[in-house]
C-alpha cells in the first residue's frame, strides 16, 4: 500500500470536522451522566433501603449490559409505545444525537456512581469525625472535607472512566449520528479505502485522548499536593498550600 | 447556692450500651473552669466513649450534659433511646468543647495551617485574616511555626499532634477533651507533646484528659477518676488516690504501671 499523502489529508479534514459532534456527544452524556450519578450515589450511601436498592439495581443494569444495546432500545425501542410517542420526551427521543446523548449518559451514571462511592468510602472517618467534633453541620462537612477528599481520591478512576466515554461516543454511529467514527464510515463506503480512513480516524481518537488525559493529571496534580514527597524544605516558602481566598 | 459556680461541663448519669454491651452503667461528672480531670481505666473500660458522649459523638441512652449552664436538649425517638432535639445546638456545643483525639486526625488535604483556621472560618464565621494571625501565634506556641505551610502526612507524629491541639485551641474552647493524645506516638515523641499540654493546664484551661501518662495525671491534674466495668470505681485528687485509694482495682491498676 503507497501512502496517498494527499487523500490522507483530505480525510483528516473531513474527519476532523465532525470532531465536535463527537466532542459534543462526550461533553454532554459525561456531564449529564456525572449529575445522575450524584443522585444515584446519593441514594445508594444516604437513602433509605428502598433507594439503596433502586440505586444498586440501577448500576448493575447499566454496567452489566452493553452500551450498544441499551442505545437501540433507547432509539428504535421506545419510539414503539404510542405513549413515548406522544410524551414530552418525543421531541428528545426522536432525535439521534439526544438519543445518543441519553443512552451513554445512563451508562457512564452507572460506572461515575460505583466510583464517587469509592472515593466517598476513601474518605477517613477519623477525619469525618474531626469536623463533627469541630461542630460542622452536615452540609459543612460535605462540603469542606469528605468531597474534597472524595474527589481527590475518584480522580484516578475518573480520566479511565471519562476516556472510555470518548471511545464510547463510536457507538452513536449506529444509531445515525455524523461524529468521527461515523463520518469514517460513510467516508469508507464511498471510496472502499477502509485501512486509511479507519487510521486517521484512530489517530484523531489519540489526539483527544491524549489531551484529555494531560488535563486530568493536570488536574490530579494540582488537587493532590499532600500526597506528594515532602516537600523541598528550602522551597517550601510559599509555594505550596498558601491559603487561598 | 445561689452564687455556686456552673460548672464548665456538668454529665449526669451516662449510660451507654453497643447491643447487649453496657459500656457505661450511670457515669457523673462535675468539671469547673480550671479543671484538669485525668480518666483512667483499663482498655475497653469505656473511657473513650464516655468522652465521646460528652460532645455527643456518642448518643447516651440515659442521662444529662450540660455546658456552661445549657443542657444540651435530648429526647426520646420511637425506639425509646435519646436523640438530640436540636442539631444546631450540638453543632454549636461540639464547637465549644474541642477534641484531640488519638490519632490527631488533621485533616490531609489541608496544610497545617488550613487545618488551624477550618474550624474558626467556617463553623465560628470570623474573619479570616484574624484567624489566620491567631493561628500563627498558636503554632508559634506549640513550635510549629516553620511548619505551617505542611501538610499533616509531611510532618511526625509529635508535630501533627501539637498541630492538632493548636487546631482545638484555634476554636476558642470552653474546655478541652483528650482521648488518649500520646498514645499512638513513638516513646521519644510523648514528652513534646505533654510539654504542650502541661503549659495548657498551667494557664487555667479546662481539661479532661484520657490518658495512660500516670505521671502526667499523677503530677498536672486536679483530679483523678478511675472508670472500671462502666463506673467510677475510683475519684479523688491525685495526691489522695494515688497514696491512699480504697479501690483494691485502682491499685492493681496503678501498680501495674509501676512494674
Ligand atoms: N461503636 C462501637 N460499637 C460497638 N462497640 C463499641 C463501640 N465503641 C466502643 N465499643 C466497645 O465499648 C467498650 C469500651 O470502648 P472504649 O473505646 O470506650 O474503651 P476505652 O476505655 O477507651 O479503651 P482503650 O483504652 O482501648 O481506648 C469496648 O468493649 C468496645 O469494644
Ligand atoms: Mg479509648
Amino acid at each position: 500500500m503507497d501512502f496517498d499523502v494527499a487523500f490522507l489529508l483530505s480525510t483528516f479534514v473531513k474527519l476532523v470536522a465532525a470532531v465536535p459532534m463527537t466532542l459534543g456527544l462526550f461533553a454532554a452524556s459525561v456531564s449529564l451522566g456525572a449529575l445522575l450519578a450524584l443522585g444515584i450515589t446519593y441514594c445508594r450511601v444516604s437513602g433509605g433501603p428502598l433507594l439503596s436498592v433502586f440505586a444498586r439495581a440501577y448500576i448493575f443494569v447499566f454496567r452489566g449490559s452493553p452500551l450498544l444495546i441499551q442505545m437501540f432500545l433507547i432509539y428504535y425501542g421506545l419510539g414503539q409505545f404510542p405513549a413515548v410517542r406522544h410524551s414530552l420526551f418525543w421531541p428528545v427521543l426522536r432525535d439521534p444525537f439526544s438519543c445518543a446523548v441519553v443512552a451513554l449518559a445512563l451508562c457512564t451514571a452507572g460506572y461515575q456512581a460505583e466510583i464517587m462511592r469509592g472515593g466517598l468510602q476513601a474518605v477517613p472517618a477519623r477525619e469525618i469525625e474531626a469536623g463533627r467534633a469541630a461542630g460542622m453541620s452536615r452540609l459543612l462537612l460535605f462540603r469542606r472535607i469528605i468531597a474534597p477528599i472524595a474527589i481527590r481520591q475518584a480522580l484516578p478512576a475518573y480520566s479511565t472512566e471519562v476516556i472510555l466515554m470518548v471511545k464510547s461516543t463510536a457507538l452513536a454511529s449506529l444509531v445515525t449520528v455524523w461524529e468521527v467514527t461515523g463520518t469514517a464510515q460513510r467516508l469508507i463506503s464511498q471510496t472502499y479505502r477502509t485501512m486509511e480512513v479507519f487510521l486517521v480516524a484512530t489517530l484523531i481518537y489519540l489526539l483527544i485522548n491524549f489531551i484529555i488525559v494531560r488535563l486530568m493529571a493536570l488536574a490530579e496534580y494540582r488537587l493532590s499536593p499532600h500526597l506528594r514527597e515532602r516537600p523541598d524544605p528550602a522551597s517550601s516558602g510559599g509555594r505550596q498550600g498558601e491559603i487561598h481566598g | 447556692m445561689a452564687d455556686a459556680p456552673v460548672p464548665a461541663i456538668s454529665v449526669r448519669n451516662i449510660h451507654k450500651s453497643f447491643g447487649q454491651h453496657e459500656v457505661l452503667r450511670g457515669i457523673s461528672l462535675d468539671a469547673h473552669d480550671g479543671d484538669v480531670i485525668s480518666i483512667l481505666g483499663a482498655s475497653g473500660s469505656g473511657k473513650s466513649t464516655f468522652l465521646r458522649c460528652i460532645n455527643l459523638l456518642e448518643t447516651p441512652d440515659e442521662g444529662e450534659i450540660t455546658v456552661a449552664g445549657e443542657a444540651i436538649a435530648m429526647k426520646r425517638n420511637r425506639m425509646g433511646s435519646l436523640v438530640p432535639t436540636d442539631r444546631k445546638q450540638v453543632d454549636r456545643i461540639r464547637s465549644e468543647l474541642a477534641m484531640v483525639f488519638q490519632s490527631f486526625n488533621l485533616w490531609s488535604h489541608m496544610t497545617v495551617l488550613q487545618n488551624l483556621i477550618e474550624g474558626p472560618v467556617h463553623v465560628l464565621k470570623r474573619p479570616k485574616a484574624e484567624c489566620i494571625a491567631e493561628a500563627e501565634a498558636l503554632l508559634e506556641r506549640v513550635g510549629l511555626a516553620e511548619r505551617r505551610n505542611y501538610y499533616p502526612a509531611h510532618l511526625s507524629g509529635g508535630q501533627q499532634q501539637r498541630a492538632a491541639i493548636a487546631r482545638a485551641l484555634a476554636m476558642q474552647p470552653k474546655a478541652l477533651l483528650f482521648d488518649e493524645p500520646t498514645s499512638a506516638l513513638d516513646p521519644e515523641l510523648v514528652g513534646e507533646v505533654l510539654k504542650v499540654m502541661r503549659s495548657l493546664a498551667e494557664e487555667g484551661r479546662t481539661m479532661l484528659v484520657v490518658t495512660h501518662e500516670m505521671a502526667f495525671a499523677r503530677n498536672v491534674s486536679d483530679r483523678v477518676m478511675f472508670l472500671h466495668e462502666g463506673v467510677v470505681e475510683a475519684d479523688g485528687a491525685p495526691e489522695d488516690i494515688f497514696t491512699n485509694s480504697d479501690s483494691e482495682r485502682f491499685r492493681q491498676f496503678i501498680g501495674g504501671f509501676q512494674a
